[in-house]
């Protein structure tokens, strides 16, 4: 990215995060800004924290010390003069209705057919219209290639394309920021390039994208910066062929040996 | 092609046939069955009344015994400890007390409270009412077997809900829903799957249990026949009334139980099995549609 684009806010700024599990500490000490329009790849071995970090940023996982911010909100707190104050769930779910999430499993609601699916959070998170919300979602469903599923149950469909109505489900929202947590990874390998079509259209359309991905050839072609974590910490990052072709660290570097 | 042959089913088959023939004979033969007696009171007005008392007491106690029973079930589910002792010690006492031991405490509650009252506690009273008008034999009995039948309820609907997939609550807890919301629409329904075919036990246990009112003398079905032939001594026809009414009744309500599954399980098979009306419908449908074909090609 250029220093232009540096200069102005950050998307989410991501300060001095903590997190424990009881005993065991999976982040330690997380900072990271990430400007509005970026694709953010987040690589590193399995136990490193690449998804708790992810979780963090739209509260599903609560950081023991360190703050979030997306668009200029603090995620899950009020600042009262120098004290944060923890949100009502009310609120903390409003903004969450801004951030968009696409898991590793879909966790598409079964029950419901794909176009309910995708209605469902503008209606009843963000009190929309339905004669608004309806045909917007048909659009989107036109945009991940599934115009003709919109009254099929997700049961029914294949993996790639049940990631690719939750890829929809999370744009009805109309988020800041998408995020994504390993997005192929529970897809068998044919079906792994079309989930990643649409994820890289939607790079292209300038979205802010931050994708926890096992996918590095994926994360050098679309992401602008990749970050690599290692032991709850960000070992080092920026543009991909910097971090993936000249890592500084000898951990990226016997990281990036096993995987490529 | 020849399939897999199975000569002891054939064997298992007439076995069963045998035994069914010589029941029906039994049935039919045996003057002891007494089935003009059997007929003269299955439709009379006394026993229709106590039927009717008998479902009463069914869809009171199936009501209130489940939603007391989600009141239950969620506050033993949520994050206060407070709340998850009182639902825990709920369910333990009101399965601990046998069902007709709870009815004649509450039949008996006048003798223990002769008012009740409103007021400030310990203090003065702002109004107060009898407890046997308030209450009165069929108050009690529909509050026993709801209290009852709301702890058995209770651990239903809390197993329905923690087998729904915790990915679900997640993706909704993600989307922003409201709390309500993610309860009522995304969790609930598909507990339903599970919560029903041990929720339709239940009230088809409650159904049959509410014979046990009988010894608090309310006039349902069981109690009804129980007067009947203590009049005229025809024990063997009369418990038939009774027992062919709760057959008809159980059928009905298996019915309704398959039709509240198919519509609770939309999504969860790949493909839709039909129901048998549905099959009858479209095979009417399509010889319909045949005849009406002949009858144009006839012309």
């Amino acid at each position: 990215m250029s220093a232009a684009s540096t200069s102005q806010a950050p998307m989410i700024e991501i300060r001095g995060v903590h997190k424990s599990f009881g005993e065991l500490t999976v982040l330690r000490g997380i900072d990271l800004r990430i400007d509005p329009g970026t694709v953010t790849a987040i690589i590193g071995p399995s136990g490193s924290g690449k998804s708790t970090l992810l979780r963090t940023i739209n509260h599903l996982e609560q950081a023991d010390a360190g703050t979030v911010t997306v668009a200029g909100t603090l995620i899950g707190y009020r600042r009262r003069g120098d004290r944060l104050h923890q949100l009502a769930e009310r609120d903390l779910l409003r903004q969450r209705s801004t951030i968009g999430f696409v898991f590793q499993d879909f966790n598409l609601f079964g029950h419901l057919t794909v176009l309910q699916n995708v209605i469902e959070a503008p209606l009843s998170a963000q009190r929309r219209k339905r004669r608004e919300v309806e045909p917007l979602a048909r659009d989107l469903l036109a945009r991940v290639g599934l115009a003709d599923k919109a009254d099929e149950y997700p049961r029914r469909l294949s993996g790639g394309q049940q990631q690719r109505v939750a890829i929809a489900r999370a744009l009805a929202l109309q988020p800041a920021v998408i995020l994504f947590d390993e997005p192929t990874s529970a897809l068998d390998p044919e079906l792994v390039g079309e989930v990643l079509e649409v994820i890289a259209e939607l790079a292209r359309s300038g979205a802010t994208l931050v994708i926890v991905t096992h996918e590095i050839g994926f994360a050098r072609r679309i992401a602008d910066t990749v970050a690599f974590m290692d032991g709850g910490q960000i070992v080092e990052s920026g543009p991909p062929n910097s971090v993936l072709d000249h890592p500084q660290h000898e951990r990226t570097r016997a990281f990036l040996s096993k995987v490529l | 092609m020849v399939g897999v042959r199975h000569p002891w089913r054939w064997v298992g088959i007439a076995a069963v046939l045998v035994l069914l023939a010589q029941l029906v004979h039994g049935f039919v033969t045996n003057p002891g069955w007494d089935w003009p007696t059997f007929g003269a009171y299955f439709v009379s007005a006394t026993v229709l009344k106590a039927l009717w008392v008998t479902v009463q007491l069914t869809l009171l106690g199936t009501a209130l015994g489940f939603v007391l029973g989600t009141v239950l079930a969620a506050m033993r589910l949520s994050r206060s400890s407070f709340l998850r002792v009182v639902s825990w010690s709920y369910v333990w006492a009101f399965r601990s007390i046998p069902l007709i031991v709870q009815l004649l405490f509450w039949f008996n509650i006048g003798y223990l409270y002769q008012t009740l009252q409103v007021g400030v506690p310990f203090g003065p009273g702002l109004f107060s009412v009898q407890t046997n008008s308030l209450f009165g034999p069929m108050g009690a009995a529909v509050m026993g077997l709801a209290l009852h039948q709301a702890a058995y309820a209770a651990e239903i609907i809390r197993g329905g809900i923690v087998s729904v997939d915790a990915g679900q609550l997640e993706a909704a807890a993600a989307l922003g829903l409201p709390r309500r919301r993610q309860f009522f629409k995304i969790v609930l329904p598909q507990a339903m799957r599970s919560i029903l075919p041990n929720g339709a036990n239940e009230v088809i246990s409650l159904f049959k249990g509410t014979s046990i009112v009988s010894v608090m003398a309310i006039p349902e079905l069981f109690y009804q026949v129980q007067v009947i032939y203590g009049r005229n001594g025809r024990v063997v026809p009369l418990l038939m009334v009774a027992t062919v009414w709760y057959i008809v009744l159980t059928t009905a309500l298996s019915i309704l139980q398959h039709y509240l599954e198919r519509r609770f399980g939309r999504g969860s098979e790949r493909h839709r099995g039909q129901s048998a009306v549905h099959r009858l419908r479209s095979g009417l449908a399509a010889i319909k549609a045949k005849a009406t074909e002949s009858a144009v090609t006839g012309r």
